[in-house]
């Protein structure tokens, strides 16, 4: 039996050092494409979802 | 003794001609077959067998046919905890209250199956002064008649009885998904943001009265009916594609659900046929308008 925390945060990515912080673990990124990349890389890791909380902020929540 | 061999072979045929029909509601293998159709040979044996034996007066052998026909209620549990654990091999999964609705339909039409027997085999003993022919005949049209009046009786309502179906349009606010102006969810990736513009296909689900919007507010209905339009028109997503799960969410203000979906071809008139025609739960149907708080609230008293 598989067990995986749902409706947690799994982790954080963002371009904005000052916006983030707490205990999920967090990816900075430089730009855009590679928040993007990273996203979705973590998110087939996971298989979990990618939600967008805007201003270059993404996390990665398993339903 | 003829009116035993008929009438056990009248209430399997009606088990038969009840399987049938279910394709899909449960994927039948021909393990499954074999399983059902002998449950409902037992179930027939011993609804032919209990006539016979009331005639004769037989209480004892009665007795024990009831304390045999209790086993039927396993019948139940043994669906729900193997369709619970082929669960998590779904894709959409069916969601428990779609699952008790299977199991008790499969428990439900063994007893069907016994009724179908016992009245084969009372018009059969009734008929017996009749010549041999006659006889069998006569079983074996009301036999046929309340396998189908019984089956008929038995067939629930579906979504496209209660409700207006009909596709909607689907737009982006930010990175939230707006269905027919319900917020679904949000959806972070671009690229994932793209593919539901292109590829998606939305339905709105409209109940037609205050009964049908209590019904379709209950959440294992929701599930079913995102279980069943994937099963009927197949999903683009694979597993761990979380984006791509489709959503019913329920609109508060009208009470309405919307559906969204990638399918795996965009064909729309085949997506609202598939959500048109799934079942509305029996444990999901509600009644408020019988009461009269209800009616208040519709305006009606």
């Amino acid at each position: 039996m598989n067990i995986t925390p749902t409706n947690q945060i799994l982790a954080v990515i963002t371009t904005s050092r000052e916006k983030v912080g707490g205990s999920a673990p967090i990816f900075y990124v430089n730009d855009e494409s590679e928040l993007e990349q990273v996203a979705i890389y973590l998110a087939r890791i996971f298989m979990a979802a990618v939600h967008d909380l805007g201003g270059g902020v993404y996390i990665i929540v398993k339903h | 003794m003829t009116t035993i061999v008929i009438a056990t072979f009248a209430g399997l045929m009606a088990r038969l001609y009840m399987l049938r029909r279910d394709y899909r509601q449960y994927p039948s293998y021909p393990q499954g077959w074999a399983i059902h159709l002998f449950i409902g040979f037992i179930g027939a044996l011993l609804g032919a067998i209990l006539v016979p034996s009331l005639i004769e007066a037989e209480f004892a052998a009665v007795s024990f046919l009831l304390m045999a026909a209790s086993q039927f209620r396993e019948v139940r549990n043994i669906e729900r905890s193997s369709l619970e654990k082929l669960e998590q091999n779904e894709l959409v999964m069916r969601g428990t209250a779609y699952i008790e609705g299977i199991a008790r339909v499969f428990e439900a039409r063994n007893y069907l199956a016994i009724w179908t027997a016992f009245i084969t085999a009372v018009v059969s003993e009734s008929a017996a002064q009749l010549d041999w022919w006659a006889q069998i005949a006569a079983a074996l049209a009301a036999g046929a008649f309340a396998a189908w009046l019984l089956n008929h009786l038995m067939r629930g309502p579906s979504i496209g009885d209660i409700a207006d179906v009909k596709m909607t349009d689907i737009s982006f606010d930010g990175p939230i998904l707006v269905v027919g102006g319900v917020s679904m969810m949000n959806v972070g990736l671009p690229a994932a943001r793209e593919r539901y513009m292109k590829q998606a296909v939305a339905a709105e689900i409209i109940p037609r009265d205050v009964d049908a919007k209590a019904t379709l507010a209950n959440i294992g209905q929701m599930q079913a009916i995102a279980h069943d339009a994937v099963a009927m028109v197949g999903v683009y997503m694979d597993v761990g594609e979380q984006e791509y799960t489709p959503l019913v969410r329920r609109d508060p203000k009208s009470g309405k659900l919307v559906m969204v979906m990638i399918p795996s071809e965009d064909n729309q008139e085949a997506f609202l046929e598939a959500v048109s025609n799934v079942p509305v739960l029996e444990t999901a149907i509600r009644k408020p308008l019988r009461s009269v708080a209800g009616r208040m609230m519709d305006g009606r008293d």
